[in-house]
Formats: C-alpha cells, sequence, structure tokens
C-alpha cells in the first residue's frame, strides 16, 4: 500500500524596510556586532514601539500579490518566551488577527497543468537578535542588530504532497517575493527561512502525526530534509511504531536530522494582545492604492511574454525568473523591435550561457540590451553570420568596443556579393574536381562539403545562403 | 514658604522676591532634615538641584520664565531620567542609570522645572503601601507610624511634608490618587493616552498614566498643561485630544448648575463611617455652592477589582521579562547555565508582591486559563467603560470617596495580600476605562486625610479640575499641614 506525504510550511521573510519594525534603527546587513541598535530594540526600560508603516505596505502587497484578503483591522499580539537574544521577553508578532488571510499559489504541474496551494495567513512580527556560540570558550556572544527587523511570516496550508512541490511553492513564493522588491529574501542571509510541518499517511486517511523540521537553508536542503523525513516516518509506522510529534534540527553536512523537542517541551507563549500597539487600521483606499502600483507578477508576465512576442514557454520561463531579467529582455526587444524571438534565443541561450560560464551577473556584464541590439542588428540585415556573432559576442563580453567595431576589427562582414562568392567557389571547384565529378553524376549529399570549403575559403565571411544558391547553380555546369 | 503652593512661589519668583536657588536651598533643607523620618526620597543630588536652579535663575533673566520657570518637582523612581540613577525601588534595576529621559521629564525640563530628586515607591509601582520598596518603606508624615498609601507613596509623603512643592507619579491602579488621599494632598491621574508613557518604566501598559501630585488643584492643572500633548513615539498617545486652557478651569471656581453623579456603589458597608461622612458632607458643600447631586448606578462596579488584578499582572508578566540579567540590571554571582542566571537573578532581584503578581499574569495568560481569566477580565473591563458612558449620560463629573479606609499601619496589611488591594477599590474602574480621575483632601479621620475623587469623562480633564478648585477654594483641607514637620527653622 502506497504512503501520501502531507507539508505544510511556514516562511519567516526579512522586509527590507530601511529602518526596523519598530524603532529607527538601520537595517542594513553586515555591520560590527551591536552597532544598529537603540533604546527600543535592546529592550530598555520604558521603551516603546512605533509601528514601521513601510513595513505594513510591504506585508500588504506580498498578500495582494498571493490574492488573499486583507484585514482593514488587525492586532498585535506579544509572545512571551525567555531568550538571551529576546531582549524583551517577547516578540511581537500578530496572532489572534494577522494582516492578511487567505490566499493561494498556482505551481505548475508535470502534465502542464497548475495545482493550487493555500495560503493560510501572513502576519507581521519582529526578528530576535542572534546567539553566537561557535568558537568561543564557555561563554555565548549577542548580536542584537537584527533584533526587531521586519518579518513577515507566511504560513501555508498543508496542501503539499511531495517534497517536489513544496520547493516548487517555495520558489514560487521566493520570485513573487523578490519581483514586489518587499525582501531581498536572500537565503545564505537568513531573509527567507522555512519550517516544514511534515507528516504521511495512507491515502484518504485523516492526517498522520506530523514532526516540524527547521534549519533548511537552501532549496536542495529542504527537498532533502522533507525526502529524508518522509522515509524516517514511514519506517517507523511500518516497523509498528508511532511518530511521535516534535521539533527537529536539519544537518545539512550530515545529511539528516536530530530531535530538538518534544511536544511535553514544546512552548507556552501565553500570547496577549500588545497593550503598546493600537489595533493597526488601514483603509479600503490605501489597499486600493497598493495595488495598482503593483508591479506586474511573475506569471502575469510569463502569460505576457508568450502573447506578446510569441516566446515558448520555456524561454518565457527562463526570462521571468527575475525582475531584472525580464526587464533586460524588454529593453533588448525596444532596441530590436524586429524580432522578439531572435532576442529571446540570443539573450536566453548565448548571453546567459555565457554569463554562466564567466561567472558573471547581468548587471555586471559589459553586454547591455542596446549592445546586444546593434549586434542583432547586424544579424538581421545580413551584414554577417549567425556563427560570426557568436565570434562578436564572445569579443563583446570582455570589450567595451560596439558589434561594428569588432566586426570591423575581425574583418567579420560578411560577403554577399555574388561576383566575389562566385569567384571563390570557381577557386574551390578548381581544387577539387574529383568531388565536382562525383556531385554531378547525381552525389548530391556533396553539397554539404562544397558550403563548408566555400565558407573556409571565406574564412566565415561569405553570406551562407548565397553560397548555397550560388553552388547550385554553378555545380550544375 | 515650604507650605506654598507652586502658583504662589511662581508670583514670588516673577516679583524677584525669591530665587529659583532660594526656594531649591529651602526645599533640600527640609529634605535634609526630614527625609530619615519619612524616607519619601530614595536619591538626591543637591549640586545638581542647585545647579539647575541657578540655571534657572539665568534663563529667566535673560530669556524669560518658561511655564514652570525654577520650580522644584521631584518625580517618583519609575520616569527614567538620564541624571542620577532609576532605579524603580527594586533591588533588580540596583545602580542602573537610564541613557534617556522619559517624555515627560524632557517636557518638565523644557518647562523651566528643577527636578528635585527621586521619590520612594512600591517596587515596580505594585502595592498601595510604599511597603514594597527595595529602599525600605515610606511613612506618612500625618502619622509615622501609618502608609502614605501607594504606589508613588514617596511623592505623596514629600509633598504632605513639604520636601517638594510638587511631584509626579505615575497611576496604574490608584497609585497617584490613593496616596494623595491618605496624605492630604491633591493628585490628578489624566485620561489614558493623555500624557506620553515612553521612559516611564512600565507596570501594566493599557493602565499606566503619569500625573501630579500638588498642594493645590491648580498646580496639578500646571503641571498637567506642562507634560501633557502627543508623544509620535508612544503610540498609545493620543493625537488629536482636545486641551482646553485648565488653568482657566481653575480660576472659573463654579459650581453653579454643574451635575455631579453620587454613584451608590461607592458608599457601601464596610467602608469606614468618617471617610463616608466626611464625603457625603462635602457633597453637600457642593450642592451649596450650586451643584446638583444625582443618584446613580455604576453595576459592574464590585467587578472592577477583580479585572484589574488579572490585566494588571498579565501585562506585568510580559513587561518585567526584559529583566532577565543578560544586558543591564542585577545578575547573580556564577550562574552555572543560562536558566541559573534567568532564575536566580530574578529571584534575587524582585521582591515577593513583584514575583506574586509574575505568577498570577504568566498564570492567566497559560494555555487553557487564557479564555476563563484574561479573556474574561477584558470582557468585565468593557463592561466597566460602559457604566461610565452611561452615567455620563446623565451628569458631568462622579464624585466619590478616593479610599474606602485612611492610611492603616506599617505592616497592617503586608501578610495579606487580597485586604491590601481592596485599597484601590473606588480607584480601579477609572482606570479599567481610561478616564481622569482626581482626588483631593475633604476632611479626616482619626487625624489622618480624607480624600474625596472626581471621576471625569474622558478628555474631560477641564471638569473635574473646575469641580476640585471650586470645592477647594469654599474649603481650607488643603491647607492643613502635619504638626510634626511644621515650617520650623531653615525657612527661606
Amino acid at each position: 500500500m502506497s504512503w501520501e506525504t502531507v507539508i505544510g510550511l511556514e516562511v519567516h521573510c526579512q522586509l527590507n524596510t530601511k529602518t526596523k519594525a519598530f524603532c529607527g534603527c538601520s537595517t542594513a546587513f553586515g555591520a560590527e556586532p551591536n552597532t544598529q541598535t537603540c533604546p527600543v530594540c535592546l529592550g530598555m526600560p520604558g521603551q516603546l514601539p512605533v509601528l514601521n508603516k513601510v513595513a505594513v505596505e510591504k506585508t500588504i502587497l506580498t498578500g495582494l500579490a498571493i490574492n488573499a484578503k486583507i484585514n482593514l483591522e488587525s492586532k498585535f499580539d506579544r509572545k512571551n518566551y525567555f531568550y538571551p537574544d529576546l531582549p524583551k521577553g517577547y516578540q511581537i508578532s500578530q496572532f489572534a488577527v494577522p494582516i492578511v488571510e487567505g490566499g493561494y499559489i498556482d505551481i505548475p504541474t508535470k502534465d502542464g497543468g497548475e495545482k493550487r496551494l493555500g495560503v493560510t495567513r501572513i502576519h507581521m512580527e519582529e526578528d530576535a537578535g542572534k546567539s553566537m556560540h561557535e568558537g568561543l570558550d564557555a561563554v555565548s556572544h549577542i548580536d542584537l542588530n537584527r533584533s526587531g527587523i521586519p518579518l513577515m511570516e507566511i504560513v501555508s496550508e498543508p496542501d503539499m504532497r511531495s517534497a517536489d512541490e513544496a520547493v516548487a511553492y517555495l520558489k514560487q513564493l521566493h520570485q513573487i517575493i523578490r519581483f514586489l522588491g518587499v525582501s531581498d529574501a536572500d537565503m545564505e542571509k537568513g531573509q527567507f527561512r522555512c519550517d516544514a510541518n511534515i507528516s504521511v499517511r495512507r491515502p484518504g486517511e485523516p492526517f498522520g502525526t506530523r514532526t516540524e523540521m527547521k534549519n533548511m537553508n537552501s532549496f536542495r536542503h529542504i527537498k532533502q530534509a522533507i525526502e529524508f523525513e518522509v522515509l524516517r516516518q514511514i519506517e517507523i509506522i511500518e516497523d509498528g511504531g508511532k511518530v511521535i510529534q516534535e521539533t527537529r534540527l536539519w544537518d545539512s553536512v550530515k545529511n539528516e536530522s536530530r530531535s530538538m523537542r518534544g511536544k511535553e517541551e514544546a512552548h507556552d507563549y501565553r500570547y496577549f494582545p500588545e497593550p503598546d500597539l493600537p489595533p493597526l487600521r488601514v483603509t479600503q483606499e490605501e489597499v486600493d492604492q497598493l495595488k495598482a502600483g503593483m508591479p506586474e507578477l511573475p506569471a502575469q508576465l510569463r502569460h505576457r511574454f508568450e502573447a506578446e512576442y510569441g516566446l515558448s514557454a520555456y524561454d518565457a520561463d527562463v526570462l521571468t525568473q527575475t525582475r531584472e531579467l525580464a526587464d533586460w529582455y524588454e529593453a533588448l526587444v525596444a532596441a530590436h523591435p524586429a524580432d522578439p524571438k531572435r532576442c529571446a534565443n540570443w539573450m536566453a541561450n548565448e548571453l546567459l550561457g555565457r554569463l554562466k560560464e564567466a561567472n558573471q551577473e547581468l548587471h555586471d556584464s559589459k553586454v547591455t540590451p542596446a549592445r546586444l541590439a546593434a549586434l542583432l542588428d547586424r544579424l538581421a540585415d545580413n551584414t554577417i553570420s549567425g556563427k560570426a556573432a557568436k565570434d562578436v559576442l564572445d569579443a563583446m563580453m570582455d570589450s567595451d568596443d560596439s558589434a561594428d567595431a569588432i566586426i570591423e576589427a575581425k574583418g567579420l562582414k560578411q560577403v554577399s556579393d555574388t561576383g566575389a562568392i562566385d569567384a571563390l567557389i570557381a577557386e574551390v571547384m578548381a581544387a577539387n574536381p574529383a568531388q565536382v565529378e562525383s556531385y554531378r553524376a547525381g552525389k548530391e549529399k556533396l553539397m554539404g562539403f562544397f558550403v563548408g570549403q566555400v565558407m573556409k575559403a571565406s574564412r566565415g565571411t561569405a553570406n551562407p545562403g548565397l553560397v548555397n544558391q550560388r553552388l547550385k547553380a554553378l555545380l550544375k555546369g | 514658604m515650604p507650605y506654598s503652593s507652586l502658583s504662589d512661589i511662581q508670583t514670588r519668583l516673577e516679583n524677584g522676591e525669591t530665587t529659583a536657588v532660594a526656594v531649591a536651598q529651602t526645599y533640600l533643607d527640609r529634605i535634609a532634615a526630614h527625609n530619615d523620618a519619612l524616607n519619601a526620597f530614595v536619591h538626591i543630588d543637591t549640586e545638581h538641584v542647585l545647579a539647575q536652579a541657578k540655571a534657572s535663575d539665568a534663563h529667566r533673566a535673560e530669556h524669560g520664565a518658561r511655564p514652570l520657570e525654577g520650580l522644584p518637582i521631584a518625580v517618583k523612581d519609575i520616569f527614567c531620567t538620564q541624571d542620577g540613577p532609576t532605579q524603580c525601588c527594586s533591588k533588580i534595576l540596583k545602580d542602573f542609570h537610564a541613557p534617556y529621559d522619559a517624555h515627560v521629564i524632557t517636557k518638565l525640563k523644557e518647562a523651566g522645572a528643577v527636578l528635585v530628586g527621586k521619590t520612594n515607591m512600591d517596587e515596580f509601582a505594585m502595592g498601595s503601601s510604599t511597603e514594597t520598596s527595595a529602599f525600605g518603606p515610606c511613612r506618612n508624615p500625618w502619622n509615622t507610624d501609618c502608609i502614605p498609601g501607594g504606589s508613588s507613596g514617596g511623592s505623596a509623603a514629600a509633598v504632605a511634608a513639604a520636601l517638594t512643592p510638587a511631584a509626579l507619579g505615575t497611576d496604574t491602579g490608584g497609585s497617584i490618587r490613593q496616596p494623595a488621599a491618605v496624605t492630604g494632598i491633591t493628585g490628578l491621574k489624566p485620561t489614558y493616552g493623555r500624557v506620553s508613557r515612553r521612559g516611564i518604566i512600565a507596570f501594566a501598559s493599557s493602565l499606566d498614566q503619569a500625573g501630579p501630585m500638588t498642594r493645590t488643584v491648580k498646580d496639578a492643572a500646571m503641571i498637567t498643561a506642562a507634560i501633557a500633548g502627543h508623544d509620535p513615539a508612544d503610540a498609545t498617545s493620543v493625537a488629536d485630544a482636545p486641551m482646553p486652557d485648565w488653568l482657566a478651569a481653575c480660576d472659573a471656581q463654579s459650581m453653579q448648575g454643574m451635575k455631579i453623579g453620587k454613584p451608590k456603589e461607592y458608599f457601601v458597608d464596610g467602608m469606614d463611617a468618617d471617610v463616608r461622612a466626611a464625603v457625603e458632607a462635602a457633597l453637600k458643600q457642593c450642592e451649596a455652592l450650586g451643584a446638583e447631586i444625582v443618584d446613580i448606578s455604576l453595576p459592574h462596579t464590585d467587578k472592577a477589582v477583580a479585572a484589574y488584578y488579572v490585566i494588571a499582572p498579565s501585562e506585568a508578566s510580559a513587561n518585567l521579562s526584559r529583566y532577565d540579567s543578560v544586558r543591564y540590571g542585577h545578575r547573580c554571582d556564577d550562574p552555572e547555565d543560562l536558566l541559573d542566571m534567568y532564575t536566580r537573578s530574578r529571584d534575587e532581584g524582585f521582591g515577593s508582591e513583584v514575583k506574586r503578581r509574575i505568577l498570577t499574569g504568566a498564570f492567566a495568560l497559560s494555555s487553557g486559563y487564557y479564555d476563563a481569566y484574561y479573556l474574561k477580565a477584558q470582557q468585565v473591563r468593557t463592561l466597566i467603560q460602559r457604566d461610565f458612558i452611561e452615567a455620563f449620560k446623565q451628569v458631568d463629573v462622579i464624585a466619590t470617596p478616593t479610599s474606602p479606609v485612611p492610611a492603616f499601619k506599617l505592616g497592617e496589611k503586608t501578610d495579606d495580600p487580597l485586604t491590601m488591594y481592596l485599597s484601590d477599590i473606588f480607584t480601579i474602574a477609572v482606570n479599567l476605562a481610561g478616564l481622569p480621575g482626581l482626588s483631593q483632601p475633604c476632611g479626616f479621620s482619626g487625624g489622618l486625610p480624607v480624600g474625596l475623587q472626581w471621576i471625569g469623562p474622558a478628555w474631560r480633564e477641564d471638569l473635574i479640575l473646575s469641580a476640585a478648585a471650586a470645592y477647594e477654594s469654599a474649603t481650607d483641607w488643603s491647607k492643613q499641614t502635619p504638626e510634626q514637620f511644621s515650617p520650623a527653622g531653615g525657612d527661606a
């Protein structure tokens, strides 16, 4: 009998506001420990939180992007627990009434369709500081620069049925967040962190006992950790045991998880309404305004690229992975409007491939949309061949010279002069009389050979179409 | 001079009859002479007080006088000040120095006041007798065997014995009004949101409010006018609250046609007979002054104490979590591990009443009990708010006794927290409803002062100031002084 996996995900995402959630401290990453702190985020006596409005707007935008309901009145609560990097002894969060409720994300399925995954809620909260134990002897250090940085916690329904679906959901969510520009969502910097609730059951049965997996820092780890946990649970049950409800930590070095705390050690957070903050009220007009100013989302953009530029689903997907890619592509099309498909081919296959090889980022590249467009123009007007264009692009990767200058310098200008080509053909025919004989005797496959020879003789500059056409005529004799 | 009102001292300063330095010296001398008997101040920096007074005289000479120019004001040890320690009379904040001033301290400084020092209080403002202070109990100037009320007992005793002409207190469940009542002075708790709480060490955030403790009603208005106002750094401080001219309200001194509600729930069996008689007499006097006394009912009054002792400890249990010894405050010696550091530091640092409230609050909020306690208490709070809204449809202000009993003996109730909690039975509902309340002296019981409490609708401090000023001008209860601390030598 088969097993069904059930996964629900909780994502903590740092909002990229300039200042913290409840005070004016900078949120810049990588500063010296405890230099971006003030009495509020240090939890000094008598200090009070003041809500960052930009963080509210960014959370609302995210809610709108996942088709959720925005609560015009939401509330803050205190989540109580003691930890040295939690200065107040409580975290300001939203428990009873979050700002965003009930949305969804569609992920592509293998059969080319889509699966809708529910998002239960998004609430706002503040991050804690960082405790550092490694490399220290019998002491711990605390850095409170992160204390009070605004987070949104995005909680999904238990709708995922495999590690792949979970990763697809996360990638989609990550992409939406990056498109909205509400978070840098850099997983290595902990700006997009995921916890997974995992259980298994026989199809049709009620949910099994779930475990919560923490400490997965990349999409790859998430997939590995979920697959590991699913197998672990199935093994326990098939051996006649019972899965116990617990929180587990993923160890990405050993590729295994270990128990962090059991159900009986679970915290009682003693949530209650935060008396220092009045209920958070936003107006429908404010929500509508945010909605009106919302940038295009990945799915919309993909569909538009397919419809407007006639791109394949594959190319549209590649070119909408990030806002930057999409913008770059559209700038290229604007500069070379004649053939959007050619633009897509050259950008997706040629340029991105070269960048990957050179380990370069698009925005660091010497190749700009305008420069690539100038090259494609020469391809379009038959000044150079496709092969030559690839050589020019190679050169452009490390040069500030224009496509025209490179074509000139390398002598790559395509020869489309019939007389010149006929002369080359005559040379080749004279040098290869036996092959001419065979061709004329019916071995038409030799056409390829002649084209190659003529192109070689022209050092690649001859217009291949014209070479073909003239060869056919002249070989007839 | 020591028993002069702030406004009298202000007049003398304006007329050049005295200087801020001379005024400050007068009170410093009184503190030196009498503080040992009262333990009203827990921190005094004489030089710093004189330096402020000197600067104030210079300011007056060069730029003219600000609203509180040169006037000495003491503050409860709950207000964070950059100068001197701020310890909330708790061992856990021993020697803590705040790197910032509370918003109200900034406001007082900007108004030209001379800050006299820090006054004694119940630890973290949790108490009604100023006996839970880590610096030892404070005493009542009218009888030093008795408590001065609490939690702002130090501020009350200091004003009552003229160690300062005025002081700031805070009021979470009666902590300004009850000590004012039992020491024979005037105390005002403004509407919740009227005064910024920033820099005031939090006890129960939804109830805490700072206010003046003074010799006269007008003095209370003067200080309130200086400290009130929106503070963008306190999200619960209200931005568009109406601020009428409170000094003018005091000067009007008229009760003609005013409807005064007399809630039957505040005149009950078990209260001190003399207290009841004094308040009844005060209401008769108000009638003679042209007011109409209207019998009203605030039906949920008897639930207020229970609701308060769920809500306040719940908020306190979270507010006091920051005292974990990690960043500041008392830390135990040689902790074995993190848990040991937390538990021993907090066990050593907090007194028993504070621990009782933290435990009560943590229990009320814990999973499985939240609905029965915290949620129920919030529902009661709503009912109490509605009681007042209904009442203020019939009357302009409400008058009640401030405390059911006069000051009791030190140690009399320390072993019986429930009896102690009933000291605030008449003041707590006002905090739960967020309303302004004022206590002023209206008589004596066994030689100890009795307080009359005025309650107004939200943002109508002007109404209760006006009524209290009219009553004050028609009686001389505010002018009584405790014999043991009579103005002997050392007067300016």
